[in-house]
């Protein structure tokens, strides 16, 4: 088991190495880098130095003017140190904003992670029990509907209904107008009452899949051997669904939440951008539109290394929650 | 009786024996699979939705009479400025016939009429002289030298330069002197006459004579009621700060002290409207009502800055047709730029669906032909294949797709490169998936009998992939394309409602509901954004149930 994880871990540096290398070539083809419009800027005033100066003189501050290899390098020395730079567009360490915000998007995707499972897996398990009943075809409906609906969509017509026409909650933003003059226990309201349209777009959108995961597994683990021998040795429905299928059904999905625990930091850009949350997602979607480099570069490897670390958590705890695979 | 005794004869002669392979209804396997499919009421349903996107995107695209980028325009009525009034603050010149008046002659008369220096000399060696004839009325006199000795010792000279006079007469005629103490004498010929006061015939056929003009002035700076031009009877009458002039009783001429001009060319501005507006400006109306040349009433709106005066009335003028709502000639209503919603939608849902096949098929190519060349041959290969596979899957896909939105942005790439791009960069991205179900299955098929035996023929490798290996691989191929299909039209649609993918004229179903970030269009016109978000949702769905049902199909141990 150590020497599998250890393996993994080694096969994830390496493959994190190309992956940021690739991310750092496309980073630098960008055009429209903030250097450029910082330039364009400083050009413009005054007295001031040609366009073409100020990019030279930018580009050597900000470390650009090295070729594409070297320049990565360079960045990786420093980041294997944690030290990913300032941030352009924020003017302040990337490590500082990215812990400034981060915890709004964990606390978006931890709320409607909750609710995904709460509602999903109970679901799951009764579309299973009753294949092809009425029940069976609602939940199936409904979970492609939630797989297919388009996040920006659901977004607007819940916006519309909730903000417009009932104006129940605000359009855009993490907290109201009058947030700095609430009490304490009013700006948590605050707070938690514009992340409700954000909660539900999220939950709903990625219900579907979870739902859908949930039933196949359950039908695989009730048509199996050992159900049929618990069914003949007289054991009451609720137990056997209960106990024996229930149990056998949570290997799968606990090794698919536990793969995506890592995701709920990672944040969700569309989302975020629609709500106007300032999560990493709208804040590294700003990022990419000004062209802020060291951010961008920090929020691709980051991502990069969820993905990595998602998917060795799920591999481990399938050894762990599996004991026919921990015997191979 | 007859033909049940014939069908009794027939099946005797064909009787069959119970396990004649005959009597089994056999079914290929494809068919078995199309059997299983068509029995799935979802799996219709999203085949139904599919074929109507597609009749709807192409075959409506076709007949629906506009193009995508087709602007329409409606008229609206415009507050715009009609005429501007002006009080007069300059003099005024009517010129006699056949005579000229100097260029500098406006400002030597404000500087006459200011020092009373009634001669003057102007800029073009000429000497001129005004006649006060009523309040800041004067009459134009050209002068020409006369012989001075004659008249420096007459009478009326001398008591002319004690009134302090530039003029005096002398056996009916009109002498001037210039005031220095060596005068020079002239006498004048009349040329013009200069007032405050702007001239409007009331037929804008008339053109006002110049003896009309100076005997007006003349009666209305003497007070009088009635005076003589041309051989005709004039009358006057004073109308607040207007003064109008009649013959025989009718209407002549408007006198008026503001300068009227209309702000198009070609309009004429009759005395009737111009008393109007003047009764409006004395009575400090923000409105007045005037009917226009077929007796229709148009109001004016009047706007007073200091003094100048412009005069608003509501025109009908052309404009873009934007946001109309859902009428008869545009089923979904028009878009920001007056584009038919219609058409935009079908046009868009070409694109919508092109890029969800044409990225799938790349997807597919390319996922087929690595996945299956890292199962087959295992070891090293399948390691390094599968590592390559591992990171791209590992690259975030939406940033990505971002910051190359945003490069195509900055190279302004055209439309149509833009969507290649687009194909090109979600396949690169998404065929990992592919590659991955292709592998593993392989990795499985290739340990089974049948493919020992294609290897004991001897048939060679790229054979034994694919015409044996990837044949298998199929059904798992279908279910993830279709499936992938839905997957692809939400990101193109994810990519184009952010901005940065497909982009104006071109329209995509992500384009379109793009109008929503403007928070305006979103609450106030719901049409705009409504259906392209359905038919995106309907597609995907569609898509779904149809993947959903192959599946099924193909496995019909799990169904579902």
């Amino acid at each position: 088991m150590k020497k599998f994880i250890i393996k993994r871990l080694l096969i994830s540096v390496v493959l994190l190495f190309f992956v940021s290398l690739i991310i750092y070539g496309i980073m630098r083809c960008m055009p429209t880098s903030y250097v450029e419009q910082q330039a364009m800027a400083l050009a413009t005033r005054p007295g001031a130095k040609s366009y073409q100066e100020w990019v030279k003189q930018l580009n050597e501050q900000y470390g650009l003017d090295v070729g594409i290899l070297q320049g990565y390098f360079q960045w990786a020395r420093r980041a294997i140190k944690m030290d990913f730079g300032d941030s352009w567009f924020w003017n302040q360490p990337v490590l500082q904003k990215f812990s400034s915000v981060i915890w709004y998007s964990f606390a978006l995707a931890l709320v409607s992670f909750i609710l995904e499972m709460i509602i999903a897996i109970p679901l799951g398990i009764l579309a299973a029990r009753k294949q092809y009943s009425v029940a069976d075809y609602t939940i199936t409906v409904v979970a492609l509907i939630g797989i297919s609906l388009p996040s920006f969509f659901f977004a607007t017509i819940l916006k519309y209904i909730f903000s417009v026409k009932l104006g129940w909650v605000d359009l855009y933003g993490i907290v109201g107008r009058m947030h700095e003059s609430l009490t304490p226990t009013g700006k948590i309201i605050d707070i938690a009452k514009h992340m409700i349209l954000p909660v539900v777009t999220l939950t709903v959108v990625s219900i579907g899949s979870m739902m859908r995961y949930t039933r196949t597994n359950m039908l695989e683990v009730l048509n199996s051997d050992y159900i049929r021998t618990a069914r003949a040795k007289g054991l009451s429905e609720s137990k056997v669904v209960n106990y024996h299928a229930f149990r056998n059904t949570l290997i799968p999905i606990i090794t698919l939440l536990g793969g995506s625990l890592p995701g709920l930091f990672g944040g969700a850009m569309i989302t975020e951008t629609l709500f106007q949350i300032p999560g990493i997602g709208y804040t590294s979607y700003q990022c990419i539109v000004q062209g802020d480099i060291p951010f961008v570069m920090f929020y691709m490897v980051f991502m990069a290394v969820l993905t990595l670390l998602g998917n060795l958590i799920s591999d481990i705890l399938y050894a762990v929650v599996d004991p026919r695979v921990r015997v191979n | 009786m007859h033909v049940r005794a014939r069908k009794n004869m027939e099946d005797k002669k064909n009787e069959m024996h119970l396990d004649d392979a005959a009597r089994v209804k056999v079914l290929s396997p494809g068919m078995m699979v199309a059997k299983r499919f068509f029995r799935n009421l979802l799996a219709i349903v999203g085949m139904v939705i599919i074929i109507l996107m597609f009749l709807f995107s192409f075959v409506g695209g076709a007949v629906i009479p506009y193009k995508q980028s087709q602007v329409f325009y409606t008229t609206d009525e415009i507050l715009k400025d009609y005429a501007g009034a002006t009080e007069i603050d300059q003099y005024q010149f009517n010129t006699a016939e056949g005579a000229e008046l100097p260029k500098d002659i406006y400002s030597k008369t404000m500087l006459a009429a200011s020092n009373g220096k009634m001669v003057f000399e102007s800029r073009n060696g000429g000497y001129y002289a005004l006649e006060e004839i009523g309040e800041k009325t004067y009459k134009v006199y050209s002068l020409s030298e006369a012989p001075k000795a004659l008249y420096i010792k007459m009478p009326e000279y001398k008591s002319a330069v004690e009134d302090g006079a530039s003029s005096f007469v002398k056996d009916g005629v009109t002498y001037y002197f210039s005031a220095e103490k060596n005068p020079t004498f002239f006498v004048g010929t009349e040329i013009g006459n200069a007032s405050m006061l702007s001239f409007t015939a009331y037929d804008s056929k008339t053109k006002l004579s110049y003896e009309f003009t100076t005997n007006s002035l003349m009666a209305y700076a003497n007070g009088e009621s009635s005076f003589e031009a041309d051989g005709a009877t004039y009358g006057i009458v004073i109308e607040g700060d207007a003064i109008n002039v009649t013959l025989n009783g009718e209407n002549y001429a408007l006198l008026s002290n503001m300068n009227f001009n209309a702000v198009t060319s070609g309009v004429y501005l009759t005395p009737e409207y111009k008393l109007t507006a003047l009764e409006a400006f004395a009575e400090n109306a923000t409105e007045f009502v005037f009917a226009d040349a077929d007796g229709v009433d148009v109001t004016y709106k009047i706007e007073n800055k200091n003094g100048q005066y412009l005069i608003k009335k509501n025109q009908v003028t052309r404009v873009i047709d934007s946001y109309a709502a859902p009428s008869k000639e545009h089923w979904v209503g028009t878009d920001a730029n007056g584009m038919d919603l219609l058409a935009r939608l079908m046009y868009g849902g070409r694109i919508s669906l092109l890029i969800g096949f044409v990225v799938i098929f790349i997807e597919v190519l390319i996922g087929t032909v690595i996945g299956g060349i890292a199962g087959f041959f295992g070891k090293w290969v399948d390691n390094l294949l599968m590592r390559l596979v591992d990171v791209i899957y590992c690259i975030p896909a939406m940033p990505l797709y971002l910051i190359l939105g945003s490069i195509m942005d900055y190279y302004q790439a055209k439309p149509a490169a833009r969507i290649y791009m687009l194909c090109i960069v979600m396949a690169v991205i998404g065929w990992v998936g592919i590659a991955r179900i292709v592998r593993g299955q392989i990795l499985s098929l290739r340990e089974q009998e049948f493919m020992v035996a294609a290897e004991a023929t001897g048939i060679s490798t790229y054979r034994r992939i694919f015409k044996h290996l990837v044949p298998n691989v199929i059904p798992q191929l279908i279910v993830f394309a279709s499936m992938g299909l839905g997957d692809v039209i939400l990101s193109e649609a994810t990519l184009s409602f952010l901005g940065l993918g497909i982009k104006y004229p071109a329209a995509s179903w992500g384009s379109i509901i793009n109008a929503v970030n403007d928070s305006y269009v979103m609450t106030k016109y719901v049409f705009v954004w409504l259906p392209a978000g359905l038919l995106i949702l309907l597609t995907v769905l569609a898509f779904n149930f149809i993947g959903d049902g192959l599946r099924d199909a193909f496995d019909p141990k799990m169904k579902r």
